[in-house]
């Protein structure tokens, strides 16, 4: 047991650590350090415009989506060399967060079931963070149970004709391209009548509006489409397999190792250690110091729960379930971090940024935080992945499993 | 990076675990639960043969020498398999104050006895209510003899020899205490059994009166070895709360899989499967910071301090939370005597306090924490 590099893994990350030591936008460093969720913004500059710069600059020098293909704008790395550039690219990695979704979802499910010229057509430039993509499943009527969703696709001619509504788009006003996923086949079983397709977010009838979040925020958007059509050639997979297609994209998504997840803990030790309460410093206190003590264990078991995967990953192994606890654990615990946070300030706690930077972040974090909850499965549908596919345990009895879609009730009462 | 246990260890693992499986099945733990005898002499027995006891004591003192990581991994399997033995006591507690502290001579005595299954040693550290602390020692030496009570000795009624942690010293401070090793067989000592959360475990009251007793460590060193000895023995209660976590997930994902109400299995009801979810996700997080506690115990890492009490307190806490949820998911059957549920539920909550509760080891592991930071 130990935590050193192969002698192959210490050059990779000495060469991946020299390079962007010489390369990276050193100006920023300080800010995205400090960066929390909710709150990843730059004072004095258009944070999209410099995670784009750097992200070419990435590609160009041969450093960006790792794990790809060189054909397609990758290095053709292995997904312990990824982990590793991670590591080294540090506080940067906040830039990449915009190309989250494309890389880590429309370009693994691209390259499994786009065509050959295509791979090779917008594959590069996603790399390159020249071109964006987003992700168009979730719907106003299909959020964790995505394969309820409504948006139609019908065949004319060579093209498809796209109408519906797709909520919850992650940068769908900064993208170029998405993958879609419609129902082509109302008359069978919801699984059975879905078709993926990629289309060009300019494309006549697609429209893009901000969703205004409860945090205040706007990152996500409703995409409607009117009469779009799409060329049958931008379809990924067959006629009616699109569940399957989108599994691939889901799987990707769950799957991120070793990007670190955030806790709030290191905010909220760093803030206990300097606040004086009443009776003296925070972190004196006894109380505080066993909530802090019980975050601090959560924090590292995650922590190390990665270090585990990545082992898998170094030795050439598939990681096993323990990975998928990250998100179930850090979403609920920075929202819990954020609101002692601010319940150690007493009632001025309620007043944005009184205490400075750091109680601010706090703010922000607990104001963020019900959407990591939700967005990429909810806690619910974590516990149910855990349960059924870890566990063994059965899966939801599905009373719409075999009846056709049009049939499916669709109020509640 | 390899934070991972090596094929080896994972093989004596499984070597280990079937091993246990055969000699300390749930009827062999209940024998020892209901009084039958105070121990399973048996098993220990077998234990020895099979050198698990001096799996991590060197070879030239009568040990298979193969080390921490080792010793770990059949602490798992302790946990796992609830093995009503006097196991951390004499191997975590007694063998590791020895392989710390004492002389040569000393070592030579007991570690021995330990690896081959004659000697069973523990830590006479606690004065009634309260935790580690030197001033809960009262407990005095003087010109090597010891006089006062310790309660409770985890496993006193079965151990030949214990590590005694007295007051040679007022001055307020740590160096106030040192350990001495007493032979229990010998003159000066009284043992009385008291009963106890978890009955497959023996507690003592022990009292001293003008007890021979040689020093292990110097005098004034007690406190300081004390420390090391606990945040080891952490590491590796923790590794048997983890195995523990686990046996009690599986009885709950089993039961939840064989037992039918409302016409399905109740394993299919949201209600009982997020349960047994957010067991699983404590056990694992706790694995992950046991791990992080093998990798500093087996390196003598200048981190164990804060990595044994991390893994002590997620362990504490999985394995409490996975045995009370167990018992859940079984409903009423659950409470009864005759299902094994309440034996882990028995084993965990007494674990939880053996080497001090919760809250001393989140005092301890925020203290540590803002030791290293300020460093």
């Amino acid at each position: 047991m130990n935590f050193d590099d192969t002698p192959q893994e210490a050059e990779f990350r000495a060469t991946a650590r020299a390079w962007i030591g010489a390369n990276a936008p050193k100006q920023y460093e300080e800010e995205l350090r400090k960066s929390s969720l909710g709150r990843t913004q730059l004072k004095n500059a258009n944070i999209l415009e410099v995670a784009k710069a750097w992200q070419k600059k990435k590609a160009d020098a041969g450093w960006a989506c790792l794990h790809w293909p060189k054909e397609y704008g990758g290095r053709g790395s292995s997904p312990i060399e990824r982990v590793i550039w991670q590591q080294e690219e540090g506080p940067f990695g906040q830039l990449s967060r915009m190309f989250i979704i494309g890389h880590g979802m429309c370009g693994p499910t691209m390259m499994a079931f786009a065509r050959e010229e295509h791979k090779r057509t917008y594959l590069p430039p996603l790399a390159s963070g020249e071109k964006v993509w987003c992700q168009l499943f979730s719907e106003p009527a299909g959020g964790s149970d995505v394969a309820g969703l409504r948006t139609r696709a019908e065949k004319d001619g060579d093209d498809w004709v796209i109408n519906g509504q797709k909520i919850w788009t992650s940068g769908a006003h900064y993208s170029d391209y998405g993958i879609l996923l419609t129902r082509t086949d109302p008359t069978v079983p919801k699984h059975k009548g879905l078709t993926m397709f990629f289309l060009d977010m300019k494309s006549p009838g697609v429209e893009v509006r901000p969703i205004k979040q409860a945090s205040g925020a706007s990152d996500f958007n409703e995409v409607y489409f009117t009469n779009v059509r799409i060329p049958d050639h931008q379809r990924l997979g067959e006629v009616g397999d699109g569940w399957n297609v989108s599994l691939t994209t889901l799987m990707n998504e769950r799957s991120a190792i070793g990007a670190a997840v955030s806790t709030g803990f290191p905010e909220l030790f760093e803030y206990c250690s300097s606040l004086m309460l009443d009776d003296g410093p925070a972190i004196e206190d006894r109380a505080v110091r066993s909530k802090l003590a019980n975050w601090a264990v959560k924090a590292s078991g995650l922590k190390y729960t990665s270090m585990r995967a990545i082992s898998a990953l170094s030795k050439g192994e598939r990681p096993g379930p323990e990975n998928s606890i990250g998100k179930l654990v850090a979403g609920s615990m920075i929202q819990d971090v954020a609101t002692y946070a601010l319940d150690l300030q007493g009632a001025s706690g309620v007043v944005s940024a009184e205490d400075g930077e750091l109680a601010g972040r706090f703010q922000a974090m607990l104001l963020r935080a019900p959407g990591t909850r939700v967005e990429g499965g909810t806690d619910e549908i974590m516990r149910n992945i855990i349960a059924e596919r870890v566990l063994g345990l059965p899966g939801d009895i599905r009373v719409d499993k075999d009846v056709p879609f049009n049939k499916i009730p669709t109020k509640g009462r | 990076m390899n934070f991972d246990f090596s094929d080896d260890q994972k093989q004596l693992r499984d070597q280990a675990r079937k091993f246990l499986a055969e000699k300390c099945s749930p009827k062999a733990v209940r024998a020892v639960l209901d009084g039958k005898a105070p121990y399973d002499k048996e098993l220990w027995k077998g234990l020895a043969e099979m050198g698990f006891l001096g799996v991590a004591i060197p070879e030239e003192f009568g040990g298979a020498g193969a080390g921490h990581l080792e010793l770990c991994v059949i602490a798992e399997e302790m946990g796992r398999a609830n093995a009503p033995v006097p196991f951390s006591s004499t191997v975590y507690l007694a063998a590791e104050a020895l392989l710390i502290a004492g002389s040569d001579a000393q070592k030579k005595k007991w570690l021995p006895a330990i690896a081959a299954g004659e000697a069973i040693g523990t830590l006479a550290l606690f004065e009634g209510k309260g935790n580690p602390s030197p001033k809960n020692v009262k407990l005095t030496a003087a010109n090597g003899v010891l006089n006062g009570v310790k309660k409770p000795v985890a496993d006193g009624t079965v151990a030949d020899f214990a590590v005694v942690a007295a007051r040679t010293g007022s001055s307020g401070r740590d160096g106030d205490i040192s350990l001495f090793l007493v032979d229990l067989k010998a003159g000066g000592v009284e043992v009385k059994s008291l009963t106890n959360l978890d009955p497959t475990r023996g507690q003592a009251e022990i009292t001293f009166r003008d007890c021979k007793a040689e020093p292990l460590g110097a005098t004034g060193e007690g406190w300081s070895i004390l420390t090391q000895v606990l945040d080891r023995a952490a590491v590796l209660c923790a590794f048997e709360q983890v195995g523990g976590s686990d046996r009690a997930l599986e009885m709950g994902r089993d039961y939840a899989l064989d037992r039918i109400a409302f016409g399905r299995q109740i394993g299919s009801f949201q209600a009982v499967k997020h349960m047994l979810a957010d067991m699983y996700v404590s056990a694992t997080l706790a694995r992950s910071n046991s791990y992080y506690g093998a990798w500093a115990l087996s390196t003598n890492a200048s981190e164990l301090p804060e990595a044994a009490a991390a893994a002590r307190i997620s362990a504490t806490q999985a394995f409490q939370h996975c045995a009370k949820n167990n018992i859940q998911v079984h409903g009423g059957m659950g409470f009864t005597w005759e299902f094994d549920c309440h034996m882990y539920y028995r084993r965990a909550n007494a674990m939880a306090l053996g080497l001090g509760s919760l809250s001393y080891w989140e005092d301890q592991l925020i203290d540590r924490m803002r030791k290293k930071n300020a460093a």
